[in-house]
This record gives C-alpha cells, sequence and structure tokens, in this order.
C-alpha cells in the first residue's frame, strides 16, 4: 500500500499531464489545471517543511554541542528575526519601508551578492592556471574564449577598429554564439531531452521506483 | 615577511578595494558628489596597471611565477578601480538587444507587459540594472507592467528596482499609480506549474498582490484572464525556472510572445531559443543591460559597469597568456633536460 499509492498517483498524474499537452480540452484541461494547482499547494507546504527541518536540525546541532554548533545558533537567531520581522509586516511585509523589507535590501542583497562575487576571483585564479593550451582541442577552446571574451566588451572592437564592419572581434564573438555555441547547445539540450523522457516514462510506467526511497 | 602577515596585508587591500567599490557605487547612483579621476589620471593608473603586468610576465620567464593572491589582487583592482575612471567606451548594439528594444517599440500605449523576476540577490548585480532599464522604458512608453516572481526573492527585486526607476524618472505616486500603471503579484511556489497554470487562469495563482489585495479588485489585471490578454512578456532569469521554462511553457503551448534578461554564464543556453525564433531579443549578461541603456538614451548603472567588465576581461586573459608562457617555458625545459639525460 505504502508503494502503491505513491506510484497509482505518479502514474495517473504522469498520464494526465502528457495527454493534456495534446488534447488541451475537457477532461484533461480540468485535471491538468487541477493537478497545477495542486503542485502549487505542496510546493508551498515544502518550503515550511524545509524551514523546520532547518531549524531542527539546527537546534539539535547546538543542543548536543556539534562541531560548529555556533553556526547554528546564527541560523537559528537569524531565522528568528526574519520570521519575526516578517510576520510584524503583515501582509506588505515586502513593501519598501518594513522590517523585513530593510533585512532584505541591506544584509541579504549585501551577503548574497558578495559570495557569488566571489567566484570571479576564482574563475580568474582558475583560468591562470588551468587554462592551457595542451592540445589542439584546448586551443581552439582557448582561442574561442579570447575572443568571445574580448568581442563581449568595447574594447574588442576599439583594437579591431581598423578592420571593415563584420569582420571585428565582435563580430566573430556573435558568429561563435550564433553557430557553434548554439549547435553545441542544441546536441546537449536534446540529448537531455531524450533521457528525461525515457526517465519520465519510466517514473510514469512504475517501472523507476527509486524516488520512493529504499530502492526496488 | 611571514605568510600570515602577508594575509592579513591582503584582506587590508582587500577591505580597502571593497570601500572603493562601495564609495564608486554610491558615486553612480548619484548620492554623492564623489571623487572620479580625471581622463589622465585613468591613463596613469591603466599604464601602471600594465607595466605591472608586464613586471609579472618577466618574473615568469625568470620561473617566479605569482601566486593565486596576486590574482586576486588584480581581479580586486580591476573591478573597483574603474568605477572612479571617467573613460566613455562605444558600446556596441547586438542585434538581440535590439529585438528586445524593437519589440517594446511595436506596442501601443496602454498595452501589458508581464515582467517576471527568477532571480536572487546573488545575480541583482547583472541583472537588476537590466530590470530597471526595462522598467523605465515600459514607463516611458505608457506600458502597464504586471510582475511577477517564481524565486522567492523576485517580488522584493522587483520592487527595488521600482523604486530606483522612479526616482530616476522623477515618478511620483500621482504620476505611476499602483493597480493602474503597474502592480506586482509577487511570488508564487510551483515553478514551471506556476507557468502552465497561468496560461488558463493568472487568478488561480495569484489571488493577492504583494499588498494582499483580491486581484479582482486591482484595476490593472482585472480583465486578465491568461496569456492571451498579455501583449508582451519579458523574463529576467538566473536559472530554473526560468527563460528555458518560460519559452517551454508560455511560447510553446500558449504562443506568448517573449523577451529575456539572463546573466551572461545562463545566455547561451536560451541561444537555440533565438535563433529558432521563440525568443524576441535577448539581454544577456550586464553587457545586454549596457547596449539596452544606450538605445533607451540612459547612462546608469550598466553602462558604469562595463569599464569594470571590460578591465577584468582583459586582466584574465592577461593572466591565461602568462600562465600559457609559464607552461611552455616549463614544457621546453622538460624536454631540453630529456634530451640532455
Amino acid at each position: 500500500m505504502r508503494r502503491t499509492v505513491p506510484l497509482l498517483i505518479t502514474g495517473i498524474v504522469g498520464v494526465v499531464f502528457v495527454v493534456s499537452y495534446f488534447i488541451p480540452h475537457k477532461p484533461f484541461s480540468n485535471l491538468n489545471d487541477w493537478f497545477s494547482d495542486w503542485f502549487s499547494i505542496v510546493a508551498a507546504c515544502a518550503i515550511v517543511l524545509g524551514s523546520l527541518n532547518l531549524i531542527l536540525i539546527s537546534s539539535q546541532k547546538v543542543a548536543r554541542r556539534k562541531e560548529d554548533w555556533g553556526y547554528a545558533v546564527v541560523i537559528i537567531v537569524c531565522f528568528l528575526i526574519t520570521v519575526i520581522a516578517g510576520i510584524a509586516g503583515g501582509r506588505g511585509y515586502q513593501n519598501t519601508g518594513t522590517a523585513f523589507e530593510w533585512l532584505y535590501r541591506y544584509l541579504y542583497v549585501s551577503l548574497s551578492s558578495t559570495m557569488y562575487a566571489i567566484l570571479a576571483f576564482y574563475v580568474a585564479s582558475a583560468s591562470y592556471r588551468a587554462f592551457r593550451a595542451r592540445n589542439i582541442e584546448a586551443t581552439m577552446l582557448l582561442v574561442a574564449a579570447f575572443l568571445v571574451m574580448l568581442g563581449r566588451v568595447p574594447i574588442g572592437d576599439v583594437i579591431t577598429q581598423f578592420l571593415p564592419e563584420g569582420a571585428r572581434i565582435s563580430d566573430f564573438q556573435q558568429w561563435i554564439m550564433d553557430f557553434p555555441q548554439t549547435a553545441g547547445q542544441r546536441a546537449i539540450m536534446i540529448g537531455i531531452a531524450l533521457g528525461l523522457t525515457s526517465t519520465s516514462l519510466r517514473v510514469i510506467l512504475g517501472i523507476e521506483r527509486s524516488h520512493l526511497g529504499g530502492g526496488d | 615577511m611571514s605568510r600570515r602577515t602577508i594575509e592579513i596585508a591582503l584582506v587590508v587591500v582587500g577591505l580597502a578595494l571593497c570601500t572603493l567599490a562601495y564609495l564608486g557605487k554610491k558615486n553612480v547612483q548619484g548620492w554623492h558628489s564623489g571623487f572620479e579621476f580625471s581622463p589622465t589620471t585613468s591613463q596613469i593608473v591603466i599604464g601602471l596597471i600594465g607595466l605591472s603586468l608586464v613586471w609579472i610576465l618577466v618574473r615568469t620567464l625568470q620561473d617566479k611565477a605569482v601566486g593565486r593572491r596576486t590574482v586576486f589582487l588584480y581581479v580586486g583592482i580591476a573591478i573597483a578601480l574603474p568605477l572612479f575612471m571617467s573613460i566613455d567606451q562605444d558600446i556596441v548594439i547586438s542585434e538581440n538587444t535590439r529585438h528586445v528594444y524593437e519589440s517594446l517599440g511595436e506596442l501601443p500605449p496602454g498595452s501589458k507587459v508581464l515582467v517576471s523576476f527568477d532571480y536572487d540577490p546573488a545575480s541583482s548585480p547583472e541583472l537588476q540594472p537590466m530590470a530597471e532599464a526595462f522598467l523605465a522604458e515600459c514607463f516611458r512608453r505608457d506600458l502597464k507592467v504586471i510582475m511577477v516572481a517564481l524565486w522567492a526573492p523576485g517580488a522584493i527585486q522587483a520592487n527595488i528596482a521600482l523604486d530606483t526607476v522612479r526616482a530616476r524618472l522623477g515618478l511620483d505616486t500621482t504620476e505611476l499609480v499602483y493597480g493602474e500603471d503597474y502592480c506586482n503579484l509577487g511570488y508564487q511556489a510551483g515553478r514551471e506549474f506556476v507557468i502552465q497554470r497561468m496560461g488558463t487562469s493568472f487568478e488561480a495563482m495569484f489571488g493577492t498582490d504583494v499588498r494582499g489585495t483580491p486581484y479582482r479588485q486591482i484595476p490593472l489585471v482585472r480583465n486578465v484572464r491568461n496569456f492571451s490578454d498579455i501583449n508582451y512578456a519579458f523574463n529576467i532569469s538566473a536559472g530554473f525556472p526560468g527563460t528555458v521554462e518560460w519559452v517551454q511553457v508560455a511560447v510553446s503551448r500558449f504562443g506568448l510572445k517573449l523577451g529575456a534578461g539572463n546573466t551572461a554564464v545562463q545566455a547561451p543556453q536560451v541561444y537555440p531559443y533565438l535563433r529558432a525564433g521563440q525568443l524576441q531579443g535577448l539581454l544577456a549578461g550586464i553587457n545586454g543591460a549596457a547596449e539596452f541603456e544606450k538605445l533607451i538614451g540612459l547612462k546608469a548603472v550598466a553602462t558604469t559597469y562595463m569599464l569594470a567588465q571590460t578591465f577584468a576581461h582583459l586582466i584574465v586573459i592577461a593572466f591565461i597568456i602568462i600562465g600559457n608562457i609559464a607552461y611552455f617555458r616549463g614544457e621546453r625545459e622538460t624536454k631540453l633536460r630529456g634530451r640532455t639525460q
């Protein structure tokens, strides 16, 4: 029963979504809408569940004085402050001037942007240490990278302004993006789509059951 | 000098650079007069950086390769210093950016534009200038903007963008009326299923806006049932769910006319849709935002950031060249040593 019911739900929902794509009429369209609404409800509940799980795990870490438990205290305190600020703001807690919005704008935005910005340093360092013209393929990649990096910024055209229009670095950059890059992306997308289709069919038909946990 | 001292010194330099970047940002947004290098000083600074790179190259040729901390320092300099430089760059407009601009130009005043804010603060330095420029152009053309978010932080990012645009255009609440000229329907969980449901009913997914006003009481969206009532949509995205999902569901299934603004990292993934005509233009990264600013005649954040982008690209290219010179030199010496033995 514990396996049959989830498998049935998966199968029915999967078949309805597939059929309603090709036959967008009643009763499939209604069922499609109904399942979509349910998906949003389940997704919203998952956010609450995830938050509670985070607090539970962090609390356990603090209670048992596990390694780095101090960070767990920071998580709990920040979580509570944010939740209280949100609740205090009422329905319009995201509006400009509320405590929640202040926390978001002046703490979260700055911290999150900083974390992401650090990538620039690592990308530069990794390029310096690992981007080598070891063979033909690597050299081609390197040349393409140079052309794209220069072509994406105005200096590229400044360097090649003596060349006629259509033969400058930005044009080469655009050509690389439009043709070799797009062709590569399409190949990847088709591969992913085929893989997804076969996996989805296996899930809908109940052959693939790993998402239920515990294997077959 | 001990390693610890060097690290502390680097942290101090890093903090100094951050302070410079912060002051530079304030300068960009016009909060204070700030200071700016003259063109001559800017050229001298650039020359000094260039010379120091030549010195690093010479050191590399002497088998004294620089460490990653030096690379970090140069990237920091490349990003921070340009914020103080008064160098105008001639930004070339790409076809993809022009398509977004032309799509807006084809819409008659009063048309409804759906803007989806599918990103978080991590990508906001790249996408927020895009959002601001796009919203400014919509309001300038008297287009009605309906904002939604498939990412939880998107709703506030939309509010922040609106505040900036309102301040930049000098519009008060009587000139740009909430609920009539624009509205923010907020975030809805459910990823691409939200898009799918919007295809049949917006109200089913967004019962209220971010202020808690019921959908039916918002004049702008009262008569908007689904995508067929939307004239143009623009997705600002940093990943999943984002442009790919909007194309796959809203464009291919419901025939929505869609343009997009993506991070530079994500942009290559949507090129197949551009080439297939499923996307009506693309703003790719801060470069795309700067191009759009140029098209609408606005010199704002993205245009200023482009100088930092140029410097950063040049620094990365310089270090790749230096790294390869060191590599080939090492290879050559290994071969020579092999022959000698």
